[in-house]
């Protein structure tokens, strides 16, 4: 039986409300099909399931709301058939051989719960997981342990649920009110980040001149649907320079870094009532920049339109704040945590540049870096702006 | 199609992205981009929108003179003209 849990899409989340099952008891569901829609402070996501199987029971109703790591339902899994207990079994307590099903990759893991509900309450008797530092820590805070969901290996209650479950804002917002839930939403996430990671941050003006004649040049020779933009080829830039400073891709957790194997681009987009989210384009290196584009137009509508999967709002190894044409000069980001790393891009405009002893006016992007000083220091991220500088000098290469 | 008809369109099309927009509050005068708030991509999509229903191709070397909804207007109007014309 597979335990169909509420997932943690992004650092910022502690619960979501159930809009709407896809699936109903009897149906097969594949890899990656999305099976239900919840709706979190920021938007209504797209919850997929990330293993096969036949839904066997629907457990959480539409209109309820619940804390990340909640069981939403009960799937069997191939080739199982109804256990006659399975019926009648209360679901919180399901068999300690139920696997847990994250919705996303494994890597979504860590970002999450922190929850005060039922679900994997540990058996009566049975001693709490959880780590020295996050007890200590559930002390001085006076958090609840016994009431935390552990984002852990095996449901351990790691030093972030603490301190998540401390920082989550007491009351929640009224009814209706989008604007302030996500507000606080975002404060939250981002206080933790002031708090927990030491941020270094770099900057470096970057002439565009090249890059931007030859984005002229290739989209005069496209129909209008096929139009590349400036950020596309930034982002596709950050992807591939990134490539060599593995410090700055990945994850923060339990005291270590882990590097990622690709680069998930989270790109910070801004909805029109206010508020920004920022969903991932998966594997951004690896796209072609036409590619690139297409996904980067995708992600701005589902954003705006509300209709987000689970899988891009975990996935996110770096992100990307691009304040684009109408934007400021510059702009000094807070990192989303877990992630170690947040590029910066102000407004692209024509500015006085000097070189060879020579004055001239060119476009130029300032590029900010901001890291997380546990995991890299200010040269190293000085020297991954200089290599992102050089690739935007060579736009036909980023082209691939 | 005569200006008030062709205004119509392309307010209905800019509501399309961005739905916030009054069109009873909107100046012809001042540049549209900062009164919607409209970035890189909004530009795009809404230029592409204006493509759709007007079958209008208009290159990006001609985006620099489209800063008014006025400019725009005239712009837009001038190119059904050469159309019909042709």
């Amino acid at each position: 039986m597979i335990e169909f849990r509420l997932p943690s899409l992004g650092a910022d989340m502690d619960e979501g409300t159930l809009l709407e099952w896809k699936v109903k008891p009897g149906d097969r569901v594949e890899k990656g099909q999305v099976i239900a829609i919840v709706d979190t402070a920021k938007a209504a996501i797209d919850v997929e399931c990330w293993q096969e199987g036949t839904v066997h029971r629907l457990i959480a109703e539409p209109g309820q709301k619940m804390p990340v790591g909640t069981v939403m339902a009960l799937l069997l899994e191939p080739g199982e058939t109804v256990p006659a207990e399975a019926a009648t079994a209360t679901p919180h307590t399901g068999s300690n051989e139920s696997r847990e099903v994250s919705s996303g990759s494994g890597a979504l893991r860590e970002v999450g719960a922190g929850g005060t509900a039922p679900p994997p309450a540990p058996e009566a008797g049975e001693r709490r997981r959880i780590s020295p530092a996050a007890r200590k820590r559930a002390a001085e805070l006076g958090v609840a342990v016994e009431k935390l969901i552990g984002s852990g290996p095996q449901g351990a209650v790691t030093l972030e649920d603490v301190e998540k479950a401390a920082a989550r804002p007491a009351p929640a917002a009224p009814p209706g009110d989008r604007f302030l839930a996500m507000r606080q939403t975002i404060a939250a996430a981002m206080s933790r980040s002031k708090r927990e990671i030491p941020h270094y941050y770099v900057s470096e003006d970057i002439p565009l001149a090249r890059m931007l004649a030859w984005l002229q040049e290739t989209n005069a020779q496209r129909p209008m649907t096929e139009r590349l933009l400036p950020a596309a080829v930034l982002l596709k830039a950050v992807a591939r320079a990134l490539a060599n400073y593995p410090e700055l891709n990945g994850h923060y957790r339990d005291g270590a870094f882990q590097p990622a194997q690709a680069v998930h681009l989270g790109v910070a987009i801004s909805l029109r009532a206010g508020g920004l989210i920022a969903p991932a384009i998966l594997d951004a290196g690896a796209k072609p920049l036409t590619k690139l584009m297409q996904e980067l137009a995708d992600l701005v509508r589902r954003t705006r339109a509300g209709s987000l999967k689970s899988a891009e709002l975990s996935a996110a190894t770096i992100t990307v704040t691009n304040l684009g044409d109408q934007g400021s000069h510059g702009v000094f980001g807070v990192i989303t945590p877990p992630q170690v790393a947040l590029v910066g891009f102000g407004r692209i405009a024509e500015r006085p540049w000097a070189e060879n002893g020579g004055l001239k006016a060119l476009p130029v992007v300032t590029a900010s870096l901001s890291a997380d000083h546990r995991v890299s220091d200010g040269h190293r991220g000085a020297l991954f702006l200089r290599e992102l500088s050089d690739l935007l000098q060579q736009p036909e290469e980023l082209a691939r | 199609m005569n200006p008030s008809e062709l205004r119509q369109r392309v307010i209905t099309t800019l509501q399309g992205i961005a739905p916030e927009v009054d069109a009873a509050r909107l100046r012809d005068d001042l540049p549209l981009r900062r009164q919607v708030d409209l970035d890189s991509m909004d530009w795009l999509n809404f230029l592409l929108g204006l493509n759709k229903a007007l079958g209008i191709e208009i290159p990006e070397k001609d985006y620099a003179r489209l800063t008014t909804l006025s400019a725009l207007l005239d712009y837009l109007q001038h190119k059904l003209t050469e159309r019909s014309a042709s």
